[in-house]
């Protein structure tokens, strides 16, 4: 059972890659017949693909959650595919609201981006410890999860809004940022190259070091080690030296790791641009062509719409009534929580900002686009790096 | 106070921007523009029509937007801050805070502790920040949902063609058998769940208002949760208060007046088990080492009967037995008992032999409860050994001297005064673990250590919180407005006839697309043109 619903992931894996592909082929084919009326037959194999997959998807959610007799969301592995799922879930829905092929081709590739990235991390079926032995573990984190994703659906949008709308004829400040966004999804890429290369190699350094009180520990490295911990001492002969020593209050390994990810995802991208010869963004271009702004624009405002309350719910108050259950109190200020609070207003900021004062169109593309690195941070940063009650990630 | 006085005869308050009952442009600013602003259905508000007095100049500070932006930025930016190192309340308690910032993060740490960021979120400036934005939701408010709720209430079916045609979505077209057409598009709009209004053959079309009230609905379940928020700092509103209660000992409950009594009967800890436990978990818990599966507290709660008599333990009545376990609060009279945290193998009884140094002849034992010693054991046929001092967490002192740091026996040492028949006067004996020391020379006779006894303590918060009813309460209305305004759409078709047009102008709050495919399907096979968006329009245009 536990390698039928690792396989059922992996087979939404590919069926989302087919999936994008098909998405692309169904605005290229558009090209030359621009009057015809609702997605064409490229669309139409490409939805049905994302909703075979989506399906597989959830048969490896629901045999998970049999082998583990709990919801598999209580780790990154799990949550960052159950975020996976929401947002492929939030992308069908719209899509037969919309009925925009290009939504697909910027969604499909960030729900793969977030499966690789999340299976980098350990897939061991855990036992819940006991703060986590609570049907409320199943109804906030889905419910949160899917908030996030919804939300996810405004920064695919925003996404396509700005490639659209950015004149890629001259470099501007414009331009830079967007290349930024490029950029960061392509690092994400470049973890997941590297992670899945030094695994397959079966790299493996072991250190000796000392951490900030002063004590001497070991630690195994599963890349090689750019960033050295303090005083670090290689064990095991013939691996790579450390270039540089950090010192005992940086994790260096967690560190080594973020500069793998950045050194692939400038290489990647530097080599895109030699080949290519222009910005990422400027590639992209032909493709969102056809779509209009102000339907862009509609789509990422109503996303944020719809998860702005399911996020409330979710993250805040079904939070709320955990931690009152679970730590005594409903609020606590742990880092999670203040990022889950950071999130709600800076979409209530959002929603102001455009119902008041009109910030419609490339500013609202552009609050999207911030609003998803929020919620990234608060999967990612919080959990990896700064410690609180949420760190069951590890 | 002015009045404005339509053309209509409506009579508008000192300050409309547009007509509340026609729609006609009444200020001169607005009439030059292509496309009338629709926000708050351009009626008066007090904000932006008074600007003399101080309460002016407050009032209107706080019901801008762009304040109230700026207050959530500002949160945002500030509750990010907080996160950067560990709050106060989550180190480590081995050292002050003053030190531990530093010696943990360095100089950043130092600068953090400086400037109060280990305290952040409960530091002045963070809650006049909230208590800025509680003012500005009221404010915000208020300025807006009071005229717009008036100019809701009062608009009327036929309106001004300045007004029709300065709407985004807007379309005239030439209509032959005009009443044909008419009752199918009411039909159709009927059928979509469009309250219909008719006056003159015109028509207006409305549907959802309520989903107006709901940013309004949510400010004010907002404002109901930083309320119950604040009544935490009202006296008995809120408990937090922690007992650690060993195995076998009853404690009275801190905060219930003497009331309530908790014996904790048995701690148990659990961890999973690779063998027995689900097969599935075996390479987690090998990767892992030990993974805790459950923390539990048996305990029994005791109600106190009658009065208490000075000096006599109270009488108590049992009300129940529970375990409580993490996610299991034991929940009575609006108090709630949580497991917290535990420490197994307190020691809790050491046992001493009296013995002869030489001989190593045993005179009998002493069983001491390390919570409650007595003074004197007597062993019998003139053996006796006396307790002169105590110190359950013994540690010497600057001075040299034997001193306790706390009352849990982390560290036992005793003076004994040993008494034989040979030794009438007793010899004085220094005992702590590990350590003896005769201070008035050598000793005939000895404490032989023998044994300890262990149990574990259960650390369990008292939370009593009479204030989340509130905060519920608040959160409940907040959750209701945020999908009326969120899950819901105000449309508005207006459809009007002059002379032989037919004029059709459509409004919503949000969602135009919906609006735009709900027009088009309305008026399919009428005759009537579709509408433009006149926002489109312009956009192509560029």
């Amino acid at each position: 059972m536990v390698s039928l619903s690792g396989n059922l992931l992996f087979a939404s894996f590919i069926l989302y890659l087919i999936a994008t592909v098909f998405f692309a082929g169904s605005i290229k084919d558009k090209k030359g017949k621009l009057k015809e009326k609702g997605p064409n037959k490229w669309a139409k194999i490409a939805i049905f693909i994302t909703i075979i997959g989506f399906i597989s998807q959830l048969g490896y959610f629901i045999t998970r959650w049999i082998v583990a007799g709990h919801a598999p969301v209580s780790n990154m592995f799990e949550f960052g595919t159950f975020f996976a799922l929401s947002l492929v879930g939030a992308f069908i829905v719209l899509y037969y609201m919309y009925k925009t092929p290009l939504l697909g081709v910027f969604t499909l590739p960030v729900a793969l981006l977030l499966i690789a990235f999340s299976s980098m991390f350990s897939r061991d079926i855990s036992p819940l410890i006991p703060a986590l032995q609570s049907h409320w573990l199943y109804i906030h984190v889905t419910t949160a999860a899917l908030g996030q994703a919804i939300l996810g659906m405004s920064f695919a949008a925003g996404l396509i809004y700005l490639v659209k709308a950015i004149d890629q004829s001259k470099p501007s400040k414009r331009t830079f940022w967007l290349e930024t966004i490029m950029f960061g999804l392509i690092c994400t890429l470049g973890f997941v190259l590297v992670t899945t290369t030094f695994s397959l190699l079966d790299y493996k350094a072991e250190f000796n070091w000392i951490d900030k009180n002063g004590q001497q520990l070991k630690q195994e490295y599963t890349m090689p080690a750019i960033t050295g911990p303090n005083e670090g001492e290689l064990l095991t002969a013939g691996k790579f030296e450390p270039l540089v020593e950090m010192p005992g209050i940086i994790n260096a390994k967690k560190l080594n790791t973020v500069v793998w990810s950045l050194l692939s995802g400038t290489i990647i991208y530097l080599l895109f641009r030699l080949i290519i010869r222009k910005r990422v963004g400027a590639v992209l271009q032909p493709v969102v062509k056809n779509i209009k702004l102000d339907l862009v624009d509609e789509i990422g405002y109503r996303s944020v719409l719809i998860g702005f309350p399911v996020f409330t719910l979710g993250a805040l108050i079904f939070a709320m009534i955990w931690a009152q259950i679970a730590w005594t109190r409903f609020w606590g200020w742990d880092p999670k929580e203040v990022w889950a609070l950071i999130t709600f207003l800076f979409y209530a900021a959002f929603l102001h900002l455009r119902l008041s004062k009109g910030w419609h169109g490339e500013k609202s593309a552009w609050l999207a686009v911030v609003g998803f690195v929020i919620i990234m941070f608060n999967f990612v940063a919080v959990n990896l790096v700064i410690a609180g009650l949420h760190s069951y990630a590890g | 106070m002015k009045h404005v006085k339509c053309e209509c005869g409506h009579v508008n308050p000192h300050g409309t921007i547009l007509c509340e009952a026609c729609g006609r442009v009444l200020q001169e600013s607005e009439k030059e523009k292509q496309l009338v602003d629709m926000r708050y259905e351009g009626s008066a508000r007090r904000s932006q029509t008074y600007n003399k007095t101080i309460v002016d100049k407050v009032w209107n500070f706080f019901s801008s937007v762009k304040v109230g932006v700026w207050l959530i930025v500002i949160t945002l930016i500030a509750s990010a801050l907080g996160t950067i190192f560990p709050q106060e309340m989550y180190i480590p308690p081995i050292m002050p805070a003053a030190e531990y910032y530093e010696d943990q993060y360095g100089w950043i740490g130092k600068l953090y502790y400086d400037l109060g960021f280990h305290n952040l979120y409960s530091s002045w400036w963070y809650l006049v920040l909230i208590a800025s934005i509680g003012i500005s939701l009221v404010i915000c408010s208020l300025d807006r949902v009071i005229p717009l709720w008036r100019a809701l209430k009062a608009q009327r079916v036929s309106r001004h063609e300045g007004f029709l045609k300065r709407q985004r979505v807007f379309g005239v077209s030439e209509a032959s058998n005009l009443d044909e057409s008419y009752e199918k598009v009411k039909e159709r709009l009927k059928a979509k769940r469009y309250n219909i209004r008719e006056e003159d053959g015109n028509i207006l079309a409305e549907k959802g208002r309520f989903s107006r009230w709901g940013p309004y609905v949510n400010h004010i379940g907002l404002i109901i949760f930083l309320i119950g928020g604040m009544l935490r700092f009202v006296p008995g509103m809120y408990i937090d208060e922690v007992l650690w209660v060993r195995e076998g000992e009853t404690k009275v409950i801190p905060e219930t007046d003497g009331q309530y009594y908790l014996k904790n009967n048995k701690f148990i800890l659990e961890v999973y088990d690779k063998d027995k436990d689900n097969q599935a978990f075996s390479e987690a818990i090998e990767e892992k080492g030990m993974v805790a599966k459950n923390y539990q507290s048996n305990v029994t709660l005791y109600k106190k009967k009658g009065e208490t008599v000075a000096g006599q333990p109270p009488e108590l009545e049992k009300v129940k037995d529970y375990p409580i376990k993490v996610n299991e609060p034991l929940k009575f009279e609006g108090y709630a008992l949580y497991q917290v945290s535990y420490k197994l193998d307190e020691l809790s009884k050491m046992t001493f032999t009296l013995g002869n140094k030489k001989s190593n002849e045993s005179f009998g034992e002493v069983k001491i409860d390390l919570n409650d010693p007595k003074d004197r054991y007597d062993l019998g046929n003139g053996y006796a050994v006396e307790v002169v001092s105590y110190f359950p967490d013994f540690e010497f002192d600057d001075s040299g001297e034997p001193v306790t740091k706390s009352k849990v026996p982390n560290n036992p040492a005793f003076v004994f005064k040993m008494i034989t028949p040979d030794k009438k006067e007793g010899e004085i004996s220094f005992v702590a673990i590990q350590q003896t020391i005769e201070p008035f020379g050598d000793n005939e006779y000895k404490m032989n250590f023998s044994g300890i006894d262990t149990k574990n303590v259960s650390s369990i918060t008292v939370r009593k919180d009479l204030t989340l009813w509130l905060i519920a309460f608040g959160g409940l209305i907040f959750m209701i407005g945020v999908a009326q305004g969120s899950y819901w759409n105000h449309r508005r078709i207006w459809i009007r006839r002059v002379n032989d047009e037919v004029w059709i102008a459509g409004h919503t709050n949000k969602n135009w697309h919906g609006l735009k495919r709900e027009i088009q399907a309305v008026l399919e096979d009428t005759g009537i043109k579709e509408p433009e968006d006149q926002m489109q329009k312009e956009e192509n245009k560029e």
